[in-house]
């Protein structure tokens, strides 16, 4: 069995038909447990006091802003060699789940902010990169929506998903590329000296694998969406021929 | 039951209802957009499937 099997769009229907209940149904397990977990059993920092709880929300959220656009970006690469249909939809469906993400992203960050520096908002360099990725977001959705040939529309839009890539990748690493920002580095690692405490960090895990689930599924459904709307238009487009 | 937020409460609770909220928004909409597009299909290929004429 080989993967490319998963381009086929009936394929891919069926394939996701099947798992998408159970990775929604873990989505929201996640999420309620995580969340709650974090809100409610989690005790307050010595230093950010109950803000701390906002990290719940806002890391995962981050991480998987970035991560999206990753996810769009091997999706762009497939359609650039390959030229598989599902890929280039299957970017598309995630980009709206990415740009969420973002703002929410954005939004406990400038919640977040205010009490901790002051201020809502600074041209920090990952605040500002990340506004930038949101920028690209809306750009990617705005390029689709206008372009009326489907491949056509993917073409352009994977040339600039590769483009977006840079400030991606910027987002996350701005705090190591220019360190005279307000943002913190990296809350999470590898390394336990540098990580959160374990009472923070277990459930901001389940957080995570929450805003994974989610993520997921969504972009299973909606790729689904857009390989049913595209076979519509065809047939529409054969209709109006006839 | 809510725990006790003291100073920071707005921003903690702000941050849990637009965060929660987006997410809502979100998935409403994907479902929704789903489910007009399944049934749009559904109608387009019945269409199709009746003979011309």
């Amino acid at each position: 069995m080989s993967i490319w099997e998963y381009a086929n769009p009936v394929k891919f229907i069926r394939t996701t038909d099947k798992v998408l209940p159970w990775i929604s149904v873990g989505a929201v397990l996640c999420l309620v447990t995580g969340l709650v977990w974090g809100f409610f059993f989690t005790p307050d920092d010595f230093r950010q006091g109950s803000t701390v709880k906002i990290f719940y929300l806002h890391v995962p959220a981050a991480m998987m802003a970035i991560n999206a656009w990753v996810m769009m970006l091997v999706a762009s690469l497939v359609w650039i060699i390959r030229r598989h249909h599902v890929s280039a939809l299957a970017a598309r469906a995630a980009a709206p789940v990415g740009a969420t993400f973002t703002i929410i992203a954005l939004a406990t960050g400038a919640l977040w902010g205010q009490p901790m520096w002051g201020t809502w908002w600074a041209w920090d360099p990952r605040l500002t990169s990340f506004l930038v990725l949101f920028l690209f977001y809306l750009g990617y959705m705005a390029l689709w929506a206008a372009i009326e040939n489907d491949d056509t529309a993917a073409d352009l839009t994977s040339i600039l998903c590769l483009v977006g890539s840079v400030f991606a990748i910027l987002s996350r690493y701005a705090v190591l590329f220019w360190n005279q920002g307000l943002h913190q580095g990296a809350s999470l690692s590898l390394d336990k000296e540098e990580n959160v405490a374990d009472v923070f960090w277990y459930p901001a895990l389940v957080c995570i694998a929450g805003f994974v689930l989610l993520f997921i599924a969504l972009v299973f459904l909606r790729t689904q969406t857009e390989i049913r709307a595209r076979r519509a238009r065809a047939l529409m487009a054969r209709e109006r021929q006839a | 039951m809510i725990p006790d937020l003291g100073k920071y409460a707005f921003a903690v609770l702000a941050s849990y209802g637009v965060g929660l909220g987006l997410l809502a928004v979100l998935v409403i909409a994907s479902i929704a957009r789903s489910r007009r597009v399944r049934a749009e299909l559904e109608q387009i290929e019945e269409r199709s499937k009746r003979p011309h004429g």
